[in-house]
């Protein structure tokens, strides 16, 4: 497929419109307490029980930098290849609302923690360098929650205060497709550092999505509509799908485009305007004066940096040339850690004599089905990757074939059985003893003596007769390869 | 025992220790007192029963190796107190009941205080004639109907009327010491970031300090030395070796260095004023020590830069009093209307203009031409005094401008009661300690004070320079229980 090929367009008449779209996507610090106070961060706990004197800005409380927080931002830094900067400085985002006890938000504006860097997105026609243009640390707002009763708000204070990571793209963006590979990519990379979970059904992760449309060849921006907090990659595919349509509708039409912040309704799938330019807030951002600029020394990033684990881009450089898989392989061992630390849990396990290629095609095969029909994540496997690896071992030396491994694999599932002793308990080991399978052949033969001379005047289909009913005959347990090899003979 | 409550921290805390006096004594003297002093308006609230009971149970096994055995205390209305009502002067709080304590008033309840009840102050801290409060004005123990100063007046009344041994004040751009010159007592305001604003209602952040008002230099020494302490749980706590104040305290400053700065000489400056500071250098010189013309070229961008960098924090910090979570609450329509009326009503007059001011240097379009210059002019300010200690260790101004004003006198003039503030403010805006005494009176009789400035983190040493010249001026407030009846 060439590039060309792939281009996402908004084709209308004669004209072809390109869509930019930039992502500031706020990601929840993996972390027990709050960004600035010791409240807990656990999720789905009973409404305001996570709240402190702090998060409720009760009169005379200041914030405390929580320093893991600070790490936790430094290593994702470090994970999308960016510049730490070793000053940065908290600022208020001041406005009112129910939920913002203190009237304004503790965020970083001028000075971010993190500068510009980059990640890398495998497409299916190659590579795409995205930048980072910056990420800073910020406080969560509480909760709002309109329907509980018909008169009143309620409040929930539990997330006021939580630490989130606002990155903010460069607008590199130029598909829903390239969209979905870099929330993936983002959340394969924070992960791995176990700097947040990515769980966007939590609200772990969430987005917002600047979107515009231009002629294709264009070379300048056109105006960019913000659609805020869409919370599903599916969602944010959806929302710029959308948008980047009702942009170009308007351009086609001869109309302009606001620069306006807008809402996704994920019921009509369409996106509608919250607030023009004009109604922009005035946040009257300044330095938070109950907090100093926060310093880190070269030392403490250093120490960070040298905690850093191997990270997607490398570990799939390093199966691809250590493991001799394809880049396809490599990245879907890689994407996501625990699938990873699997992986290689079974390589390891496999020891000397081992068939890498066959692994991997049962993982991604076997395993991830019944994972898929199980609903379960990697980690939760109900196969260990001990046992999977001396059930692929058990194929690759011959003990079993690859359809009775089958028949094993559903037997170990329940309780993580060790396939060698089902083997042996059921007996399922292979027939590979020429003698006495050219005896069971030889007999099937000789019982169906008119399909053999039929078979010999050209009625070739019948071999595969003769397979089957080797392999009945020896309940499923005949090496095919030796049956097919023994039958070509005798007949 | 009528003559306990004209005794000073130290004689009390010594009286107690030989057990002359039990803290029941002198807790009931000072309620007594306080009792009879109702039309000073000093206190908001007031926590006498429990304070006896205090007292009692102090009594029944004294611990007579605190620094503050038993001593009883009223404290400004800025500094929450667990389940103490803390109204900061202002109806938004008027009901507000805090679940802790401010570590300053921990510091000083762990040495052995006990706490007589809230002190009337401006609303929020903002005002420099007491004026301000919700609670309505205070009156000063030196004449009727004269202001005791702001904002810390309440304090200040109750230390020179003496309803309290001593007290805590806030000071923000003069709150303690302008209060402290007003009603004739010592004040001092510390280095920002020695004192904990843990638990202070907050005005200014970067500028707020606690710090003690005392009858005279040692009872100020003394309390510092309390309420001062490094403190995690604010970012802008500075760990330093604090010094035992108190017994560190020495009259003897020959050979220091003082600083004389010929910017502080403004237009319209009383002769009293002046030649109150020209007897202060007399007795600079009297003390051995050697007075040096300074210069501190910005000192009078220091009241404009001041009224633009607290009003913008203010605006900010006091986002926070909305109705939704404690406090006052109007009932509104919706949420909008809701807030809108909670603050129209919740605040007063002073207040609301402060926030308007603040939110207008903030935004957007004007953020570069106020707030952002007046940063980078707070640094040149800072850097004035940063020269000028390369050549001294303290300087010698006045305190304010002028005495006492009377109640009402400068309420239409917002500016005129800010000028108040011109010779305190450029030491909260440099983060230094300030130190203000009672030097002498004016032609009605009033009290003037001298404030002396010291380098950051230097306390003892104004506090020693103070020690000196107390010694000299011997200062006497005429206090004639005018209230009392």
């Amino acid at each position: 497929m060439s590039k060309k090929d792939s281009e996402y367009l908004i084709n209308r008449k004669d004209n072809q419109y390109e869509v930019v779209i930039g992502l500031e996507v706020h990601a929840q610090v993996l972390s027990e307490s709050k960004l600035f106070s010791t409240s807990a961060t656990k999720f789905g706990a009973e409404p305001n029980t996570q709240v402190s004197l702090v998060d409720a800005a009760f009169p005379g409380m200041l914030p405390v930098i929580n320093e893991f927080c600070v790490k936790q931002a430094i290593k994702t830094g470090i994970g999308l290849n960016a510049k730490i900067n070793k000053r940065s400085v908290f600022d208020r985002k001041n406005y009112f609302y129910a939920d913002l006890p203190q009237g304004y938000q503790i965020s970083q504006f001028k000075d971010p923690i993190v500068g510009e860097g980059r990640v890398i997105l495998d497409m299916p026609n190659g590579q795409k360098e995205v930048g980072i243009e910056r990420l800073h640390l910020e406080q969560d707002a509480g909760k709002s929650i309109h329907d509980l009763d018909p008169q009143n708000t309620f409040v929930d204070l539990n997330r006021s205060g939580v630490a989130l990571m606002e990155i903010v793209s460069k607008p590199d963006l130029r598909s829903p497709d390239e969209v979905n590979a870099y929330i993936k990519k983002l959340r394969s990379i924070m992960r791995y550092l176990g700097t947040c979970d990515g769980n966007m059904q939590e609200g772990s992760l969430r987005a917002d999505v600047n979107v515009s449309v231009r002629p294709k060849g264009s070379k300048e921006f056109g105006t960019r509509c913000e659609i805020k907090n869409v919370n599903s990659i599916k969602f944010m595919q959806m929302a710029i799908e959308y948008e980047a349509n009702r942009q170009v509708d308007l351009i086609e039409e001869g109309k302009t485009i606001d620069q306006e912040t807008r809402l996704f309704d994920t019921k009509k799938n369409e996106t509608r305007s919250m607030r023009s330019k004009e109604d922009a807030h005035d946040y009257r951002y300044f330095p938070d004066p109950d907090l100093l600029p926060l310093e880190v020394s070269e030392k403490f990033i250093e120490e960070l940096r040298n905690d850093i684990p191997e990270l997607p881009d490398d570990k799939k450089k390093r199966f691809i040339e250590e493991f001799k898989l394809t880049s396809y392989e490599a990245n879907i061992l890689v994407s996501d850690i625990d699938t990873a630390k699997y992986f290689e849990e079974v390589v390891a396990k496999m020891g000397k004599n081992k068939d890498i290629k066959l692994a991997v095609n049962w993982i991604t095969g076997e395993l991830f089905a019944v994972l898929n029909s199980k609903g379960l994540e990697i980690s939760q496997s109900p196969v260990s990757a001990k046992n999977f690896a001396i059930l692929i071992n058990l194929i690759k030396n011959g003990t079993i074939s690859g359809k009775i491994a089958k028949t094993v694999f559903e037997l170990i599932i329940d309780g993580d059985k060790d396939p060698q002793k089902i083997v042996e308990e059921k007996g399922l080991k292979q027939q590979s003893d020429p003698k006495a399978l050219e005896a069971l052949i030889d007999k099937i033969i000789n019982d169906n003596r008119e399909k053999a001379i039929e078979y010999k005047q050209g009625k070739e289909k019948l071999f595969g007769f003769f397979v089957g009913q080797a392999m009945k005959a020896s309940g499923g347990k005949a090496n095919p390869q030796l049956i097919n090899e023994i039958l070509k003979k005798k007949l | 025992m009528s003559d306990i409550t004209k005794q000073s921290l130290t004689e009390l805390v010594e009286n107690i220790k030989n057990k002359k006096l039990s803290s029941t004594d002198v807790t009931k003297a000072f309620i007594d007192r306080s009792e009879k002093s109702v039309e000073l308006n000093t206190y908001i609230t007031n926590d006498f029963t429990s304070a006896l009971d205090k007292a009692k149970k102090f009594d029944q096994k004294p611990n007579l190796d605190l620094k503050l055995p038993g001593i009883p205390m009223a404290v400004k209305d800025l500094f929450c107190t667990k389940d103490i009502k803390t109204t900061a002067g202002s109806k938004i709080l008027n009901n507000f009941v805090p679940t802790y304590e401010s570590t300053v008033t921990e510091n000083i309840w762990n040495e052995g205080a006990i706490l007589l009840g809230k002190l009337n102050c401006d609303e929020f801290a903002m005002g420099s004639s007491n004026e301000t409060s919700f609670f309505g004005n205070v009156q000063s123990p030196i004449d009727k109907n004269l202001v005791p100063g702001g904002s810390s007046g309440g304090s200040a009344s109750a230390v020179a009327g003496q309803l309290t041994p001593v007290t805590i004040g806030t000071d923000t751009g003069g709150s303690i010491r302008q209060p402290a010159s007003f009603t004739g007592i010592v004040g001092l305001k510390p280095t920002y970031g020695s004192c904990s604003r843990y638990g202070i209602v907050a005005f200014a952040s970067s500028l707020d300090q606690a710090g003690p008002m005392a009858q005279n230099v040692k009872d100020c020494a003394l309390l510092h030395e309390v309420i001062s302490s490094y403190d995690p749980k604010d970012s802008t706590s500075i760990e330093f070796k604090r010094n035992h104040y108190s017994k560190e305290l020495t009259n003897n400053i020959k050979g220091k260095k003082i600083g004389i700065p010929k910017e502080y000489r403004v237009d319209g400056m009383p002769k009293e004023i002046e030649d109150l500071w020209q007897k202060g250098i007399q007795y600079i010189k009297d003390c051995g020590a050697e007075t040096i013309d300074i210069s501190l070229p910005n000192t009078s961008y220091a009241l404009p830069t001041y009224y633009i960098v607290a009003p913008a924090e203010a605006s900010s910090n006091l986002a926070r009093y909305d109705g939704v979570k404690y406090g006052f609450r109007a009932k509104g329509e919706n949420l909008i209307d809701m807030y809108e009326k909670t603050r129209s009503e919740g605040f007063g007059a002073e207040v609301q203009r402060r926030i308007m001011i603040g939110t207008y240097v903030l935004s957007s379009g004007y953020y570069d031409a106020y707030y952002l210059k007046a940063q980078k002019v707070r640094k040149l300010i800072k850097n004035d005094f940063d020269e000028a200690y390369k050549k001294v260790d303290a300087i010698l101004t006045p305190s304010t401008p002028s005495s006492a004003f009377k109640i009402g006198e400068k309420t239409n003039d917002p500016v005129s009661m800010y000028l108040n503030d011109i010779f305190t403010v450029p030491v909260n805006l440099a983060g230094l300690p300030g130190i203000s005494i009672p030097a002498g009176h004016d032609s009605k009789g009033y009290p003037l004070g001298l404030q002396i400035i010291g380098k950051a983190f230097d306390e003892q040493n104004i506090l020693n320079i103070a020690y000196a010249m107390e010694e000299k001026i011997n200062f006497k407030n005429k206090i004639t229980d005018w209230w009392i009846k």
